[in-house]
């Protein structure tokens, strides 16, 4: 277990239902600063959903949310953001008719709190702009950083999601399934760029690969049916039978 | 495309100070523009019999201007911006027709105050619905203003319109003439300068938010955005603008019809955008040029029928150019990527 003051993202009881479908039950979560947790379940599991609660897109039924030991859980997703509580879309979720440079800029300005200047031309900003090419630049994004987002290559615009993200300067980072739809060969490099993030930042990412989980989890959480099933070192998780029972072992699409 | 080149291609040669070379460019003034705010001016030596036509131009499109930015800019589809340009036109007329200041430019202040005021409020309302809810309450208050308007007919004139206004030379120096060179001059200037305020909001940080909200509002949460400030402040700036343009209206006039605050004007305004290309500002002005143009001549040849040609005009120009007329230049002339 983990000390209580490195623990950066805690919740609580969290509890969700569509109707009669119980999609969280009784979630209690912790991510200690620098993970690098996957979480992993089959289709339906409810990752997704919880990712929702977590960053405030859906309200929860019950239970509670922790950022750095405050309660989050009445809070706005954007306020949450501004606190350094950050996720990536599934399916994208990007600005088609704005360039790269042009949206990790808005994230930047957005978090410096300088967005709603509407007297000073963007290019008054040199720093936030600077900030966001140099992400770019990590990313690989700097050859197209002057391209419409719509007109980049699927691969690119997943990276893209993940320069968003940083932009906000994050201190957790949840990650839904960043290299969904992306090619294997490609999604193994994808994952080297998250392996490369700031070390401090705690990362939380949802992937079906198992290879690409087990090199790249230093623990993982898995969820079954909106409940935790197990939380474990990889090894411990490789070597469960219910784990190999119900996710393993069942044929399984991403 | 190599994608996989690409998400490997770390190194690169691209400079960061190349990034911001490309928005200094982006928000440069082209030759074309210079050329065409220097063409304005060549109206009143080749066409002086058109000033007073010239000046409904530079009117509407100031208006056009106004709801480009939460239309075009913000993503906010309105129906009922003839609000503000009727209350910008009532607030100049009345403050000279009741409390007998016909000053032009504490006027033009006064009624844009007011109208950014209202919208101010209005906003409040605009940031909690979208898609047909949004429209219906656009929609809504426009009506509501129009009626409230027609029943206050002891302060507005109702019908009848608003008499009594005695617009003062402006800067106490230029009297309106009979031919329009003094309300095509104020005219043109204040669309000018509604335009260059106009331009400054959209090339900066702001104006950047606002094209993010309109191409993915769902995102702006999740990249820290608390948006709806954003909606308030363009929504109140658009109809500060409208109500000035209203304004000029009533002071180069000298009277106000309720014709101001009709739908038929929100809806004609939605056109010109349309007609010229949203989220593009010259769109706005080019969008009024042709619809006012239009109606000129087609209402010249038959008064009853002439928005048979607007209809016919607006259909070829969506059909073929989906981004209004600016925009398929723009494609044509490939500078669009
Ligand atoms: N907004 C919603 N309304 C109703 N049901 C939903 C909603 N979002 C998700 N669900 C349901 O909740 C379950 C979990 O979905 P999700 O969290 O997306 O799973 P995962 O991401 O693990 O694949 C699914 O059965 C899904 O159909
Ligand atoms: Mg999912």
């Amino acid at each position: 277990m983990t000390k209580n003051a490195d623990i950066v993202l805690r919740t609580e009881g969290l509890k969700k239902s569509f109707g009669s479908l119980q999609v969280t039950r009784d979630l209690d979560l912790a991510l200690p600063a620098g993970a690098r947790y996957a979480l992993i379940g089959p289709n339906g599991a409810g990752k997704t959903t919880l990712i929702n609660l977590i960053t405030g897109e859906m309200r929860p039924d019950s239970g509670r949310i922790l950022l750095e030991g405050q309660d989050v859980t009445r809070t706005g997703t954007a306020a949450r953001v501004r606190r350094g509580l950050t996720r990536t879309f599934q399916i994208n979720a990007l600005f088609p008719d704005l360039t790269p440079l042009e949206a990790v800029t808005l994230a930047i300005c957005e978090r410096e709190g300088i967005a709603g200047q509407f007297w000073r031309s963007l290019t008054a900003h040199e720093q936030a702009i600077s900030e966001g090419f140099e992400i770019l630049r990590q990313l690989g994004l700097a050859d197209v950083a002057t391209k419409r987002t719509r007109h980049l290559a699927y691969g690119q615009q997943r990276l893209l999601e993940i320069a968003l993200a940083l932009a906000t300067r994050p201190k957790v980072l949840l990650l839904d399934e960043p290299a969904a739809g992306v090619p294997k060969d490609e999604s193994a490099m994808l994952f080297r760029v998250i392996e490369a993030l700031p070390e401090h930042i705690a990362v939380l990412f949802i992937e079906h690969d198992m290879d690409i989980v087990f090199s790249f989890a230093s623990r993982i959480i898995v969820l079954v049916a909106g409940a935790v099933l197990m939380e474990a070192e990889p090894a411990e998780v490789r070597d469960d039978p219910r784990v190999r029972e119900v996710y393993l072992g069942s044929a399984h699409h991403g | 495309m190599n994608r996989e080149a690409t998400l490997t291609a770390t190194q690169t040669t691209q400079a960061p100070g190349a990034s911001l070379a490309w928005l200094r460019s982006r928000s440069r003034w082209s030759v074309f523009e210079i050329a065409f705010w220097l063409a304005t001016l060549l109206t009143f030596y080749f066409f002086p019999s058109y000033l007073m036509l010239a000046s409904q131009i530079a009117i509407t499109a100031l208006f056009a201007i106004s709801v480009d930015l939460v239309l075009g800019y913000a993503g906010i589809i309105t129906l009922g911006h003839a609000m503000f340009f009727g209350l910008g036109a009532y607030a100049a007329g009345l403050l000279s027709a009741k409390a007998g200041w016909g000053e032009p430019l504490t006027g033009l202040l006064f009624a844009s105050a007011l109208a950014g005021l209202v919208g101010f409020v209005a906003s409040f309302l605009i940031v909690r619905v979208q898609h047909l809810a949004l429209i219906m309450v656009t929609l809504g208050l426009g009506l509501l203003t129009y009626e409230l308007a027609n029943a206050l007919s002891w302060l507005t004139g109702g019908t009848d319109g608003l008499r009594g206004i005695d617009t003062w030379p402006i800067l106490g120096l230029f009297d309106f003439d009979l031919w329009g060179y003094t309300a095509y001059s104020y005219t043109l200037a204040t669309l000018f300068l509604g335009f260059l305020i106009s331009r400054r909001i959209v090339n900066s940080s702001f104006g950047l938010a606002l094209r993010g909200v309109r191409e993915n509002v769902r995102r702006m949460p999740a990249i820290g955005s608390a948006y709806r400030g954003h909606l308030r402040k363009i929504y109140t700036i658009s109809a500060a603008i409208a109500g000035l343009s209203g304004a000029l209206l009533a002071q180069t006039t000298n009277t106000v019809a309720l014709e101001v605050l009709s739908f038929q004007r929100s809806a004609d305004v939605v056109v010109m955008l349309i007609l010229g290309g949203t989220g593009r500002l010259y769109g706005a002005i080019l969008g009024a040029i042709i619809f006012l143009l239009v109606r000129d001549q087609l209402s010249g040849i038959n008064p009853q029928y002439w928005y048979f040609g607007i209809g016919l005009l607006l259909m070829v120009v969506v059909l073929f150019m989906p981004r209004g007329i600016l925009g398929g230049l723009a494609r044509l002339a490939g500078r669009d990527q």
